[in-house]
């Protein structure tokens, strides 16, 4: 008796999770979390802003240069 | 050489942007999706060139004041890195809004051609035509001086028009761009809390990289005039 009352109880859990998990429909980038490919869009994107700051600097420093002449 | 604290800064917090921008929770809004990061970066160019051309503004009030050239040079820098911003910020919601706002079952919003129709985008665009007749305003007048103060005057209309374009009618009319109903972004109602934490930063970081494009700028005009002047003597 106790049993097959607690095996309702879990079968009504187990109904709303899966219930909660048809609910959320927002597309969001589960996938590429998952799987860790979303490190590779975060690698690229810095890579392609420490390349711009790096040339910014160096820009910085070339007037700074023609300035003391 | 060393960077002084506000390029270390912009340096730090655009690189928090992108960690923080790509890693940190979002909420979950239907439509939107994972698109709601581009606040912390499409967002951001808006607001860096509505500093930008506030500081603008101010160096063209300094020149008419006390006629000073440097504030005429600051002046047309930071209005052009500003604009370059804009033209960004217009760039950056055009692929995110062709993602987001299109809808094959609504005649209305079908193609890209009419989801550009929108009063916000034509807004901010004419601002931006605007700024575009400053720098061919500068560039017709040959005259030193007169250039430096036609200019100046035309820059505190072109600021005041940002106003009306970008701030003004786009609340009046419907639109499918947020923040018809008060400040996109500055609201406390509209925006989540969590995305407050990186898009603060981000709006901080951004405006210092477009202030440090354009004290480069200052500094090579100042030192090309400076050569000019050294070949006449």
């Amino acid at each position: 008796m106790k049993n097959s009352i607690l095996s309702i109880i879990f079968i009504l859990f187990a109904s709303l999770v899966n219930a909660q998990q048809s609910a959320e429909t927002s597309p969001m980038a589960f996938d590429m979390r998952s799987n860790g490919k979303i490190y590779v869009v975060v690698a690229v994107l810095l890579t392609i802003m420490i390349g711009l700051i790096l040339y910014i600097i160096s820009v910085d420093k070339k007037i700074s240069k023609l300035e003391k002449e | 050489m060393r960077l002084s604290w506000w390029k270390l800064t912009s340096i730090f917090l655009l690189l928090y942007a992108v960690v923080g921008g790509m890693f940190l929770p979002v909420p979950e809004l239907p439509q939107l999706g994972e698109t709601i990061r581009n606040l912390y970066y499409h967002v951001c160019m808006w607001f860096a060139m509505m500093i930008l051309f506030t500081i603008s503004v101010i160096h063209s009030i300094k020149y008419l004041r006390n006629g000073d050239y440097t504030h005429d040079v600051k002046a047309r820098s930071y209005a052009g890195v500003g604009t370059y911003m804009g033209i960004l910020g217009y760039a950056t919601g055009a692929i995110w809004a062709s993602y987001t706002w299109a809808d094959p079952n609504n005649p209305a919003y079908a193609s890209f051609g009419s989801i550009m129709r929108e009063p916000k985008l034509i807004g901010a665009a004419i601002a931006l035509l605007i700024y575009g007749a400053y720098f061919i305003l500068r560039s017709s007048i040959n005259d030193m001086d007169q250039r430096a103060r036609v200019s100046a005057v035309y820059n505190i209309f072109a600021y005041a028009m940002l106003f009306p374009t970008i701030w003004i009618i786009p609340r009046l009319l419907p639109s499918l761009h947020p923040g018809q109903e008060g400040n996109p972004a500055l609201n406390f109602n509209d925006i989540d809390s969590r995305m407050r934490m990186v898009f603060y930063p981000a709006v901080i970081g951004w405006t210092l990289l477009g202030a440090w494009i354009a004290t480069i700028k200052i500094r090579y005009t100042i030192l090309l005039e400076k050569k000019w002047n050294n070949n006449e003597k």
